[in-house]
């Protein structure tokens, strides 16, 4: 059994490079991917390693990394394409919603996009404008792509490679502020839970907290600050966003009675509106209270010498968690 | 007042002032009046077997085109995108293509579809609504029909780029050296995705043919809102060749694309070719050029027309006989025929049908949807309508 205590960046960079032994057809593209490994260094010596026929420096268009990527899924390989940052995303955003989306579609199944698009997502590490977005909402609204996000360095392990081998497009979400953080302890022997799944990262009784990405990490220092003060939170690590498992949520939210949802993109329109209505129509009469939404209020993303004002934060998830009990 | 600022030469001296008639880098090897005419660098001995062949291929072209115009009147299509005037075009650059090489088409490229062996039947089922591409892309190497402008274009610079990994590029081997052809028309070239894929072919000497028909309107909008210079020469500006060629001669239209095609597949990267044509029809069945264009333009460009100019050729050289018009005169009804007994055969789509195919497997959350639907409509089952 081989174990290390590994970072998200390392456990994404280890991730990627196993993928990329265990089928020769997984090319990787991007902006700086290569001889620099990445703004991150997510991609770090997979160019020295695989060559540049397989980890590919673009030029800067991302509009024509995804839409390349296209041609090269529709020759049969596995493309996994990195989009810089998040704010990044959207001159490429017909080629992922229009093209990529639905070519499996229009093609009635003749033709599959087996593509990665890989986002370093959420604030909260001091950047100028447009580096600290999360745009999920807009791809997880859009029928034919796949949305996940990792939150801690084993599911950025796992994840990649069930996103890569997985048939359809998946956006792949990695919480930036959380590449270099956090370590934790790494199994390569271990089988992972598939990929599509929730997952309970902490049980409770008293109330169900739902996050993914950055704020699983906020809600478990809520729910440990809470239990000193005698509340017993359940936290939910989503993991997919789209298609959404719902399962374990409703199983929790039946128990507790009450539901927190938090996500640092904006809260208009955003994930929590959906799982709001998800649960209340399937956890009607369970409920004490209404499911509240803990996000970024409806904003653009602000100077970040105010960020920690502007993401959601432990005091404001315990707030509306209070609030659910005052109701 | 001071003197305006030198900045570079004037660009009507760089490009020559005019582009209206093709300009003097036309390629052309059959003129509008039915002449040979060689040129050193662009040219084929066709055979007469290869000239019957191109015509016959334009003439039934265009009666896909006739016939298909005629079932969106009939209303047996919602709408349908016309190729009249650009069969040269099509045909030329199609039969240049090897069965290797793949195809990125926009929405109007009916006759490179034929080329290819894609049912021209398979076409009109995205224009009845039936489906949004009846073919798989990957039995003729045909992609399908793109209407987001000119985002193929990059598909096809990616998929150029996986040929170069697979090995099917500069290997000397006939058989095994393949290229890609992306088609786009004047009105792409101003998209982002357009230049994006300039870029990255350029970039990574992919091996692409950029085949823009320039039929000179984009709806109602002239190439001059387009571009200020000849659209071949922006070529240059990303580091590969470009040539306008008659888009109405299809001899010409073939030795070019043939040469370029060529040079993709031997490993000489990326190449433009402007195919310099017209829109004879509108846009498409909804458009109305009248609004916007004048007739004379119109009659100008009959006189070019590109099936006319090869049968005087065919007919001033005895290369054909009656019984060859008669013949192809036949397939070309029994072509109609098909087209629309098989149009109005092509069965709609169910409704439950619009849940599948989503993805490669369907989700829960989709059969779900499909589940709850399919009992609502069963609800309807036995009531009285």
């Amino acid at each position: 059994m081989s174990t290390s205590k590994i970072t998200l960046a390392k456990g994404l960079n280890m991730g990627l490079r196993k993928a990329m032994e265990d089928d020769d057809k997984v090319l990787l593209m991007g902006e700086d991917v290569g001889k620099l490994g990445g703004v991150f260094r997510i991609t770090d010596g997979l160019q020295k390693d695989f060559g540049e026929d397989r980890v590919i420096d673009s030029p800067l268009a991302e509009s024509g990394i995804v839409g390349t990527a296209v041609g090269m899924a529709l020759r049969g390989y596995r493309p996994v394409v990195e989009i810089q940052f998040d704010g990044f995303v959207y001159p490429a955003y017909d080629q992922i919603v229009c093209q990529v989306a639905k070519y499996t579609y229009r093609s009635q199944g003749k033709v599959k996009m087996p593509i990665v698009i890989r986002i370093p997502f959420g604030g909260g590490i001091g950047a100028v404008e447009h580096h600290s977005e999360s745009p999920e909402a807009q791809f997880a609204h859009t029928p034919g792509l796949k949305v996940v996000a990792c939150s801690n360095p084993v599911d950025g392990y796992w994840m990649i490679q069930q996103a890569i081998a997985h048939d359809d497009p998946v956006i792949f979400l990695e919480p930036k502020r959380q590449y270099h953080a956090d370590k934790a302890e790494l199994d390569e022997s271990a089988t992972p839970e598939p990929l599509f799944t929730s997952r309970v990262v902490r049980a409770g009784s008293d109330a169900t907290v739902l996050a993914y990405g950055p704020t699983v990490k906020t809600a478990l220092k809520c729910a440990e600050a809470a239990e000193s003060e005698g509340r017993s939170l359940e936290v939910i690590d989503l993991r997919t966003l789209s298609p959404l498992d719902m399962a374990p949520v409703y199983e929790s939210v039946r128990r507790t009675g009450r539901c927190v949802v938090t996500h640092e993109a904006h809260v208009n329109l955003g994930m929590g509106a959906e799982l709001a209505a998800r649960v209340t129509e399937e956890c009607f009469y369970s409920l004490e209270a209404p499911v509240l939404r803990v996000g970024a209020f409806d904003t653009p993303y602000p100077p970040s010498r105010i960020e920690e004002e502007y993401l959601p934060d432990l005091d404001r998830v315990l707030d509306a968690v209070d609030r659910t009990f005052a109701f | 007042m001071s003197d305006p600022v030198s900045f570079g030469p004037d660009l009507a001296d760089v490009f020559g002032p005019s582009q209206t008639d093709g300009g003097p880098d036309l390629v052309q090897l059959l003129t509008p009046e039915g002449e040979r005419v060689h040129h050193p660098e662009f040219d084929h001995d066709f055979s007469a077997e290869e000239l019957r062949g191109l015509y016959r291929d334009m003439v039934l072209t265009r009666r896909i085109d006739v016939e298909a115009t005629a079932l969106q009147r009939h209303g047996e299509l919602g709408i349908w995108a016309q190729l009249l005037g650009q069969e040269a075009a099509q045909i030329g650059a199609g039969r240049a293509l090897r069965p290797q090489d793949y195809v990125f088409p926009t929405y109007r490229e009916h006759g490179v579809a034929y080329c290819k062996g894609v049912d021209p039947l398979r076409l009109l089922g995205l224009f009845r609504g039936v489906d949004q591409g009846g073919w798989d892309p990957n039995e003729n190497n045909f992609g399908l029909y793109t209407i987001v402008i000119g985002a193929q274009t990059l598909h096809a610079t990616g998929y150029a780029m996986g040929m170069q990994r697979d090995g099917v590029v500069g290997t000397g081997d006939p058989e095994r050296d393949s290229a890609v052809i992306a088609h786009f028309g004047d009105g792409a070239s101003s998209q982002g995705d357009v230049n994006e894929a300039f870029i990255f072919a350029a970039s990574y000497n992919a091996p692409v043919v950029f085949f823009c028909q320039n039929n000179q309107w984009a709806i109602s909008e002239p190439i001059e809102r387009q571009t200020r210079i000849p659209l071949y020469q922006r070529a240059l500006g990303f580091g590969f060749p470009g040539i306008r060629v008659d888009g109405n001669d299809v001899l010409a239209t073939y030795a070019v694309t043939k040469a370029a095609l060529q040079r993709a597949r031997e490993g000489n990267g990326p190449s433009f070719v402007e195919a310099y044509t017209y829109r004879m029809g509108a846009h498409t069945t909804t458009d109305d050029p009248t609004r916007y264009r004048l007739n004379d333009e119109l009659e100008h460009w009959k006189l070019k027309d590109p099936i006319e100019r090869l049968k005087v050729y065919l007919r001033r050289n005895g290369l054909v006989d009656q019984e060859f018009f008669d013949d192809l005169d036949a397939e070309a009804k029994e072509l109609g025929h098909h087209l629309r007994e098989g149009c109005k055969a092509l069965p709609d789509p169910k409704p439950l049908d619009q849940f599948g195919y989503v993805f490669s497997e369907m989700t829960d959350e989709i059969a779900a949807q499909r589940d709850e639907f399919a009992a609502y409509l069963a609800s309807f089952e036995g009531s009285h309508s």
